[in-house]
């Protein structure tokens, strides 16, 4: 009774009606299928979907109201999915009204006219609501099949593919309108459409719109028959021969919640979870589809070490036993996590470089960096989370401005694009993004571009605090949110300029980083400057805390090098040894760089899932489970754990965390530090709660200075980021998917693209590290002088193959 | 008999070239629109209500009221909407009107747009009447260029603008909600109420959508006055009404008459039953409405007493058929029309349709079983009132209003073809009078 002072009136909101005679209070606003399940009882339907619009199509939900709650009823039954509730209504259901249950049965009994009966060999028989709810509100036999001469059903060509994923059986669909109404209205890919009428009405692929979604599974999971079905999953398996888990999707920073359905140890599918607080019903196309990574013929499945220049299979004990001599042996070392580890796993990198390698050379960021960010992470993101004042999604519907910066949702945060464009439907959220060029996703959520060089971001962020002066709706202040991509890294003096643009307007900042493990290494402390629980290392209480907790008598206190600094101390002798965890050389800054460190590394000792480039330059392999395959937390963009627990109990693969306890007891019995105290995810979790968040002062971040720097004629800036499906080694296996990834295409300005002559055949790009030849395409409203390219969508991705961060290219048509 | 005709929005369609602006106007033609532009508003729209003039697309609501339900202090623009989607088998009396007379229209959209304050109407003609879209046209353009359309009409400070808008060729259409879908260049599907088109009709703005009939009658009332107007007619059935009486009847055509004429004296003004047969079963507004027999000769065709008789005056599409005519048959090749125009959106109406036809076919074929005459009624019975909007009640009525009147056609039908009880060369224009028939 604490909180009763200022949210009081709630309570006046509420509309107090009889349903099967009994009396329920609900939100005003609140349609009476969902008032009656509220009294238990359940109202067959179709069309109705919680999260899209009512469309009252399929007449299932049909209910006798007596009174309207005006001492009149209605003379014909109501569908409930389209009638708010009113105060005094009666409402009576199918389980107290003969007109109810009559009317329902009728509408089920002309619903399975047209419908095959292709139950024994649908995906969806099982847990098809049509099947269920013809069982518990139809008639057991067919008055349709004996009536006349013999009922004749409409037929259709079995299925069609909507896109190279989603197939769509005409037959079976009972056009309820939700896979459209999902396109149209959540996704706002409006791809496909009713087409025909009458009994021929079904949904066909918009002429005008090629298939371009990240949803698109999503409409799968909602179809209530079978109509819609995955090329991945059609016909694999049925629904009561899978165990289904709930986990957390391991593709992104959002942490959606899925459900993993799995059969004699194997994935079969994945679908959306349930959570309102996080993605809603709703998750994206790689969410769903890509999981067969872990599943790879390149997978590893026992350590090896390396003998006379080979790499041969080894015991764990071996495995172990050789890993701590060597990297003992190899003087100073280092570790790079990747960003796909989870919350314990990261810590447990952490705790291994501080206690059984000494030092804090330890980083997560296998991608383009900067000390700058390295600050901000420590000044402005680490420990923040949604109950401590942080950004949520919830705030992202609320606020009343949204500016991307360094992001772009759609294909790097899907969770975060769909509450944007929710927002946008909802009410006057405003987007704003410094972008070059005013992109899909951005015309989806309604947003205005603020055109933005790359590079130019600190100028426009500082911008934005001008505009406090302008009316009411420009206004940036503290009903505004910003997004800050990882990508901002790559831009001198971009995040102090974010920070400068807080402090100065009050509005509120949210890192949103690509991988899902990035935000939870962060608080467990893989960084060069950050501790476990956000301890900053400079600070010598911070480290006694630490030290005490695990029991050690000192940690080391000197900061750590970056990503970057310990690749070049690699290479320069500087650093002997090295512990790898998923890092792909493309990903660095400087491929090329992080080869040559490998190379020239004394000792390594490799972690990871597959065979990779760096499994195979390793002395050591050490093979880890894989997200399906052990208990963890992610945190998402916002801070918010997301703790998961393993699908697939698969006792040969060991998490990371227990590969790292092993090392370490091996590393303690040779003299350095000590056995790392857990073998467990449980323990774990034990530890870093105990440990706690650091409750000292937060390191403030050294502003920087953006990069002046004069143009070069003839050069173009670059702009880039990955695709949501591209070339990623975690979508690798269905080839389904990869093929709904956006086709590859550079864009530019239509002014630049007039002034680089006959494009015919694509353009030839060029770089400071080689060549990239595309298609190209004007966009209206693009900056000029910039190029924009996928990421990762092209051979080896931009990093390796074309330029690095930052630098400019030349461009020009290919046939030249 | 001739006394009891009232043409008024026919009075001019004998006239020489009577469609264009110069022979409208000189019977008297947008003399109402000069003096709707001195009133008020209010005053005009206080008028049609006094007169009583109720909706003539069928469903007969009070033009008047719907016209002061727009919310004038909406900011949004105001809209004036014509239904002229005329599709409904068997009626007959938009399509004329607008063919013979397409100032009256034109002139009743001004006074009408002028008085709810649209600046934009659109008349939503049937896609598949090319000649008379053409005749609106060219109609609208003489009404522009005369000063009856455009800016600051006749100094009046008035500005309107009239757009004709080819339908695409679907009944559905004809429901109002699916026509602004329609206009909107959507697909033409019902749309959900609320909100209703007064409040969020085209575009989102208030919206008036009026029958074409209904919109042409309103300069007459201008003209003559409320209670002119209300004067005849019956009690709650005000005024006159185009009556298209199509069938076994000897001079088919459009008679305007006072609502709660009879059907017996219309077709005496059709020149009686054609060779003097019997009249076996009519429908009083088109195939949507239950049909009637001859029992129902006297019944007065205003709202009131169809609604008594358990059907609806509807579009006053009087379809009269003679006992030469398959009851079976007759309703089955409606059914086939409302499964062909179903537009698929609700599961009754799409689902229901594609199988009544089925039904119903094995009747006619005589194939049908005798316990199929109640599962016809008990699919009617989960169609009507289910669907999502009129048209699948309207695909109900004839087929329990003949089960109701013709049982035994039904029961015949479970063994004899109807083709067999009604060979179909006896209903033509050109079949043999039957010896011995009544007068």
């Amino acid at each position: 009774m604490t909180a009763t002072n200022d949210k009081a009136p709630e309570k006046t909101d509420l509309v107090t009606l009889t349903v099967d005679g009994v009396e329920v209070s609900v939100p005003a606003g609140t349609l009476v299928i969902r008032a009656a399940e509220q009294v238990g009882v359940q109202i067959p339907r179709f069309c109705d979907h919680p999260l899209l619009d009512p469309v009252g199509a399929c007449r299932q939900c049909l209910v006798d109201v007596p009174d309207a709650g005006n001492g009149r009823g209605f003379p014909k039954p109501q569908a409930s999915c389209t009638l708010p509730v009113a105060p005094g209504m009666v409402v009576n259901t199918q389980a107290t009204s003969e007109v109810a249950d009559k009317a329902q049965q009728g509408v089920m009994e002309f619903l399975l006219v047209n419908h095959p009966l292709d139950c024994p060999v649908c995906d969806k028989g099982g847990e098809c609501p049509l099947q269920n709810q013809a069982m518990s509100n139809g008639r057991g036999e067919s008055r349709f099949a004996t009536s006349g001469t013999g009922g004749v059903k409409r037929t259709f060509p079995k299925p069609i593919n909507l896109s190279p994923q989603v197939l769509l059986d005409r037959e079976r669909c009972i056009v309820c309108q939700r896979c459209t109404r999902f396109a149209d209205e959540i996704a706002g890919d409006p791809f496909i459409a009713l087409v025909e009428r009458g009994a021929q009405q079904q949904i066909g692929i918009a002429e005008d719109a090629p298939f371009l979604s990240y949803f698109s599974g999503n409409t799968i999971q909602i179809c209530p028959v079978g109509a819609l079905t995955s090329e991945s999953y059609r016909f694999r398996s049925r629904p009561f021969d899978l165990v289904s888990t709930p986990s957390v999707a391991e593709h992104d920073a959002c942490g959606s919640a899925i459900r993993v359905d799995h059969r004699r140890g194997k994935v079969m599918r994945r679908l959306a979870g349930d959570d309102a607080e996080v993605n809603e019903e709703w998750i994206t196309d790689k969410d769903r589809f890509a999981f067969t990574y872990a599943t790879q013929d390149d997978r590893l499945t026992y350590p090896q070490v390396r003998e006379d220049g080979e790499l041969r299979p080894a015991s764990w004990p071996e495995a172990f036993a050789v890993a701590a001599r060597g990297l003992a042996d190899a003087g100073p070392s280092a570790v790079l996590t990747g960003g796909r580890l989870t919350a314990e796993d990261a810590y447990a990198y952490a705790k291994l470089a501080r206690v059984s390698l000494g030092t804090n050379n330890v980083d997560f960021r296998a991608r383009p960096l900067s000390a700058e960010e390295t600050d901000f992470l420590a000044a402005h993101v680490a420990l923040t989370d949604p109950w401590s004042g942080g950004v949520s999604y919830a705030d992202l519907e609320s606020a009343r401005t949204v500016v991307l910066a360094g992001l772009e949702p759609e294909d790097e945060a899907g969770a975060i694009f769909l509450r944007l464009r929710k927002a946008s439907r909802q009410g006057p959220l405003r987007v704003l993004a410094l972008a070059p060029y005013r992109t899909r996703g951005l015309a989806k959520v309604g947003g205005t571009l603020v055109p933005t060089v790359p590079g130019e971001e600190p100028a426009a962020l500082a911008a934005l605090v001008g505009s406090t002066a302008g009316s009411d709706d420009q206004k940036v202040d503290k009903d505004t949110v910003v997004l800050l991509g990882e990508r901002l890294a790559t831009v001198p003096g971009a995040l102090s300029a974010a920070a400068d643009l807080a402090a100065r307007t009050g509005c509120r900042l949210a890192w949103v980083p690509r991988r899902a493990g990035d935000r939870g290494a962060v608080d467990a402390g893989c960084l060069p400057t950050l501790l476990p629980g956000g301890r900053p290392v400079a600070d010598a209480g911070a480290r006694v805390d630490v030290a005490t907790a695990w029991g050690v008598g000192s940690l080391p206190e000197t900061p750590g090098r970056d990503a970057d600094a310990i690749v070049a101390a690699l290479a320069a002798g500087e650093l002997g040894g090295l512990v790898v965890a998923g890092v792909d050389p493309d990903d660095t800054a400087d491929p090329a760089a992080f080869r040559a460190a490998l190379d020239a590394a004394s000792f390594v000792v490799a972690t990871d899932l597959r065979s990779t480039e760096v499994t195979r330059a390793a002395d050591v392999v050490l093979p880890v489970a894989a997200a399906v395959e052990k208990a963890g937390t992610f945190l998402t963009w916002e801070g918010r754990p997301r703790p998961f627990d393993a699908v697939l109990a698969t006792p040969t693969a060991l998490p990371d965390l227990r590969v790292v306890a092993g090392l370490a007891e091996e590393l303690a019995a040779l003299g350095h530090g000590r056995p790392l105290g857990f073998r467990t995810v449980a323990e774990v979790r034990t530890e870093m709660a105990e440990l706690g968040p650091w409750d000292g002062e937060r390191p403030a971040l050294t502003p920087v200075a953006p990069a002046g720097g004069a143009a070069e004629a003839g050069s173009l800036a670059l702009s880039t980021w990955r695709q949501m499906i591209d070339g990623g080694s975690m979508q690798d296996g269905d080839k389904h998917l990869a093929a709904t990834a956006r086709p590859a295409l550079a864009r530019v300005s239509p002014a630049t693209l007039a002034g680089l002559g006959d494009v015919s055949g694509g353009v030839t790009l060029t770089g400071d590290r080689g060549s990239l030849t595309m298609p190209v395409e004007a966009v209206e409203g693009m900056v000029d002088g910039t190029v924009w390219v996928p990421a990762n969508s092209t051979g080896s991705g931009v990093l390796a193959g074309l330029a690095s961060p930052g630098s400019r290219v030349t461009v020009k048509g290919a046939d030249q | 008999m001739t006394d009891t005709l009232t043409p008024v929005l026919t009075a001019n369609w004998g006239a020489e070239r009577s469609w264009t602006r110069e022979s409208y106007e000189e019977h008297g033609g947008y003399q109402a629109l000069r003096t709707a532009l001195t009133m008020a508003p209010d005053d005009i729209i206080a008028t049609v209500k006094d007169s009583g003039l109720r909706g003539r697309g069928g469903a007969g609501f009070p033009t008047g009221m719907k016209w002061s339900f727009i919310p004038q202090v909406n900011p949004k623009p105001k809209y004036l909407v014509v239904n002229a989607d005329e599709s409904e088998p068997g009626t007959c009396k938009d399509i004329p009107l607008m063919m013979a007379s397409p100032h009256t229209l034109v002139e009743g959209v001004i006074i009408s747009s002028f008085a709810i304050r649209a600046n934009k109407a659109f008349i939503y003609i049937r896609g598949e009447v090319l000649h008379v879209i053409r005749r609106v046209q060219a109609a609208v353009a003489e009404a522009y260029a005369a000063g009856h359309l455009g800016k600051d009409i006749h100094g009046s400070g008035y500005d309107l603008d009239v757009v004709v808008h080819a339908g695409a060729g679907a009944y559905i259409c004809g429901e109002e909600t699916a026509l602004l879908e329609g206009l909107e260049g959507r697909r033409g599907q019902p749309r959900l109420r609320p909100p209703f088109p007064a409040v969020a009709g085209l575009y989102a703005s208030p919206t008036v959508i009026n029958n074409v009939e209904s919109i042409a009658s309103v300069p007459s009332i201008i003209a003559n006055g409320a209670s002119w107007f209300a004067g005849m007619g019956t009690e709650k059935s005000n005024g006159f009404g185009i009556f298209s009486l199509s069938g076994h009847v000897t001079n088919p055509g459009q008679f305007e008459a006072p609502l709660g004429i009879t059907l017996r004296q219309l077709i005496d003004l059709a020149g009686g039953m054609r060779h003097g047969r019997e009249l076996k079963f009519w429908t009083p507004g088109g195939s949507s409405t239950p049909l009637l027999t001859a029992e129902h000769l006297d019944t007065p065709l205003d709202f009131e007493a169809m609604g008594e008789a358990g059907t609806m005056l509807g579009t006053r599409a009087i379809q009269i058929f003679d006992e030469t005519t398959s009851v079976v048959r007759c309703v089955l090749r409606w059914t086939e029309f409302y499964k062909h125009e179903s537009c698929g959106k609700c599961t009754p109406c799409r689902e229901g349709t594609w199988w009544l036809v089925q039904t119903l076919a094995a009747f006619e074929r005589g194939e049908g079983r005798v316990e199929d005459i109640d599962l016809l009624v008990d699919q009617c019975d989960n169609i009507l009132g289910r669907s999502f909007c009129a048209l699948g009640d309207g695909a109900t009525s004839p087929i329990t209003s003949a089960v109701k009147y013709f049982r035994d056609e039904f029961e015949a039908g479970t063994h004899t073809p109807a083709s067999e009880l009604f060979p179909p060369a006896a209903s033509t224009a050109w079949a043999a009078p039957t010896v011995g028939a009544s007068a």
